[in-house]
């Protein structure tokens, strides 16, 4: 079969596993909704594996390949085609995304199996990897901008899966208005870029740029590229649309894993490098990029030091890494961004798996407050989450490190003010040690908690009713809920699967890219970037070696900084809290993103909004429009009905009168 | 004979039907002088036949009367109707049908 055959078949077995469940819910029991979802996504996978071995067999300047199924509608300069683009990177990017969701689909099957809308789940879930690969896959910004709203949609529905709760269907709606701003920007940004490509396709587009279609249009270029980073910041979580990405975290656990950390919120990072032949002709819009990712993944460092819901911490991580990723693929790291994004979605979907391992101990509960010390009482999922610990903060040799020093030293290489961002960029490093081993050493270690020395004496805790962890409410168990059972990856083994698995991957991965040593993802990525201008941007060997000594030099100091405030001395935490206490309170409440944009934005929008509402749908519209319309209707009317008297001689004199008019009109003309 | 005449007399029994139509507030009057209108029609219009040496005209006249005869049949009718529900037979009386 050919290569965009195979392409075709990584999207058709989401849908159709989506389709299956989602039309038999009813009939499927828990067992068969789960294996459905996993197998569909399993096929995916090995689809995409062998989409990736047709495409080796190409020449290497023909690997771009794209295939239309139909045309939607071609007319003048529209071309909407039903088609995707297989290359290097969609390739790179579906096998990701399949082989990642595979696992969490499996670990789901454990996670998810006591919930009552277990089959709605895995529909939701098929359906959010179709999505994410319809945008992955996409051959022309139609289908992306469809993938990209599908996956607003898909992370709606699983972000709200627990419609009962209200913190829940509300952080869902967050995301979902968060996430149609960034696609109001995609739409926007596409149309800067259509009128003067004058095609939608990708390849068509990137032809048009090089041949200087905006030569004479560079601001028109700048715009839709700001435009399109509108949309990638909004889906990939960076400052100023980053709120929805913590609040998501009312997700299930696995949904946290595979859209807030491997799949969604890389959108953005995919987009930025799908497009950089007009990020790198748009050298304003690829700095702003730069920027940004910079300034979310120092800011998401210093949150997550101080946020106690260990999901949130894990959701911090996650925005300052990706925020890593866009200061990359914005710099010219495409390869590197890439590898990041890689190992990222191993280490990541790692931790949020082993999180919910612990929140399963913990009887549902999130806060690092009340956990500590169940190092022995869970070793496997202690074992995963120092893997996946070790991974983040980028201790060698440890995936990680490669691909976070690999960024770091291409945007230090590109010297100017970029230095700015590669300092930042191993302060950020040296904050991911601490925060992710602070959230490590308080869950694991020191005296440990009720429920881990219940769980040493061999069952799992099991609050006298279960309750809401963000706010505190009595729940029911009923569909619509976290199920009433709990589970931990010590007993379950698609848990332990999938999970080991990860932690493999997590630390095996970053041998793909070895500094000095293998190349193997740029070599594979080469044909999709060779264009790029920043090609001969090569770190010189005396950087890349101070990159990776300083890199581990940071981490080890953070982890060893976070030991000893929360292992060595218990009460420096609580010290430093006391003597900072403004500190603390500002991070605490996130750099005040949430009242920033309240005040800005949703109020004065409300106040709009209450304004139309009392005064403008009143006076104008219901007064002035609807009122006048029926006014005028009415005074005509009034005047019209006076002619109708009901005398009859009266209507036979108009009846003569007429006629004598047309008489005499015509021996008018006549003479 | 030359045909103004005839339009002459035609014209001014259509005006005396016009006026009787406009003026009377009798119903049977108001029919008989829409007679009057219809005749007149038909007498410029069988002198226009005559003129012309052609038979239109007069087919003409003969499907007016046919027309007449059906509207009177329906005027009396209703005269009759508004007769029998002791309505009062006069035209600017019967005015229910204003707007």
């Amino acid at each position: 079969m050919s290569t965009t055959t195979w392409g075709w078949l990584v999207l058709a077995f989401p849908l159709a596993g989506t389709i299956l469940i989602g039309l038999g819910h009813k009939r499927l029991g828990r067992g068969p909704a789960g294996a459905i979802g996993t197998l569909a996504i399993l096929l995916a996978f090995v689809s995409g594996v062998a989409s990736l071995i047709s495409l080796q067999d190409h020449e290497s300047e023909h690997r771009q390949l794209v295939s239309s199924l139909w045309d939607y509608a071609v007319t003048g300069s529209i071309d909407a085609r039903l088609a995707i683009l297989v290359d290097p990177l969609s390739v790179f990017m579906m096998l990701v995304i399949t082989g990642v969701s595979t696992l969490i689909h499996l670990y789901s099957v454990s996670y998810m199996k006591s919930d009552r809308g277990n089959a709605r789940y895995f529909a939701y879930l098929n359906f959010f990897v179709f999505s994410m690969l319809v945008l992955v896959l996409a051959a022309n910004f139609f289908l992306l901008i469809v993938g990209w709203a599908f996956v607003g949609a898909a992370s709606y529905l699983l972000i709200s899966f627990w419609y009962r709760r209200e913190t829940a269907t509300k952080a869902g709606i967050k995301a979902f208005v968060i996430n149609v701003v960034g696609d109001v920007g995609l739409v926007l940004g596409t149309f800067f870029i259509l009128r003067h490509a004058g095609t939608l396709d990708f390849l068509g587009t990137f032809r048009a740029v090089e041949e200087g279609a905006f030569a004479s249009h560079h601001g028109a270029l700048v715009a839709g590229c700001l435009l399109l980073l509108v949309g990638a910041f909004a889906k990939s979580a960076q400052i100023p649309f980053h709120t929805w990405l913590p609040d998501a975290m009312e997700g299930p656990t696995p949904v946290s894993s595979l859209i807030h950390a491997a799949t969604m919120v890389t959108a953005g990072v995919y987009l930025i490098s799908r497009m950089h032949p007009l990020f790198e002709h748009a050298q304003a819009a690829a700095d702003v990029g730069a920027i940004v990712g910079c300034v979310t993944l120092l800011v998401a460092g210093t949150i997550a030091l101080v946020q106690t819901d260990i999901k949130r911490v894990i959701a911090y991580s996650t925005m300052s890494q990706i925020g890593y990723m866009i200061m990359g693929v914005s710099a010219g790291a495409y390869a590197a961004g890439m590898f990041h994004l890689l190992t990222h979605a191993f280490f990541k979907a790692l931790l949020f798996m082993a999180a919910g391992s612990i929140i399963g101990a913990m009887a549902g509960a999130q806060s690092l407050d009340k956990m500590s010390g169940f190092k022995r009482s869970m070793p496997f999922t202690f074992g995963c989450f120092v893997v996946g610990g070790l991974a983040l903060s980028g201790v060698p040799p440890f995936s990680g490190f490669f691909s976070k020093d690999e960024i770091l030293a291409f945007v230090g290489a590109r010297g100017d003010w970029y230095v700015v961002l590669y300092v930042v960029g191993y302060v950020g490093a040296f904050l991911t040690g601490i925060y992710t081993w602070r959230m490590i050493f308080r869950a694991f270690f020191n005296r440990p908690s009720p429920e881990a020395v219940e769980l040493e004496h061999g069952h799992i805790a099991h609050a006298e009713f279960p309750t809401n962890p963000a706010n505190g409410e009595r729940e029911d168990t009923e569909v619509g809920f976290p199920g009433p059972e709990h589970v931990i990856a010590e007993r379950e083994i698609p848990m332990k699967v999938a999970m080991g698995l990860l932690a493999v991957g997590a630390t095996v991965l970053g041998a793909l890219q070895i500094p000095f040593v293998t190349h193997v993802i740029e070599t594979f990525l080469d044909p999709v970037f060779e264009d790029s201008k920043y090609n001969s941007v090569h770190p010189s060997d005396g950087l890349i070696w101070f990159g990776m000594i300083l890199g581990t030099v940071l981490a080890l100091t953070g982890i060893a900084i976070a030991h000893f405030i929360w292992v060595r001395k218990p009460g420096t935490s609580a010290a430093i809290q006391a003597r900072f206490k403004a500190v603390h309170t500002f991070l605490w409440h996130k750099w005040y993103f949430d009242e920033l944009i309240d005040f800005l934005i949703v109020r004065p929008w409300s106040a709009f909004g209450g304004w139309c509402r009392t005064w403008f749908e009143r006076v104008v519209a219901e007064g002035l429009l609807v009122g006048g319309a029926t006014g005028v209707v009415k005074a005509g009317s009034q005047a019209v009905r006076a002619l109708q008297t009901g005398f009859l001689r009266y209507y036979a004199a108009l009846l003569l009168l007429g006629g004598a008019a047309v008489v005499l009109y015509f021996l008018i003309q006549s003479t | 004979m030359d045909i103004g005449w005839y339009l002459v007399v035609s014209a001014l029994i259509f005006c005396i039907g016009a006026g009787g139509v406009l003026t009377r507030r009798n119903p049977l009057v108001i029919l008989l002088c829409l007679e009057l209108m219809l005749n007149a029609a038909n007498l410029a219009l069988i002198a226009f036949s005559r003129m012309h040496g052609n038979a239109d005209g007069q087919i003409f006249a003969l499907i007016v009367m046919v027309v007449a005869a059906c509207e009177v049949a329906v005027g009396l009718g209703l005269i009759v109707a508004i007769f029998r529900r002791k309505l009062p037979i006069d035209v600017d009386e019967l005015k229910e049908l204003q707007g």
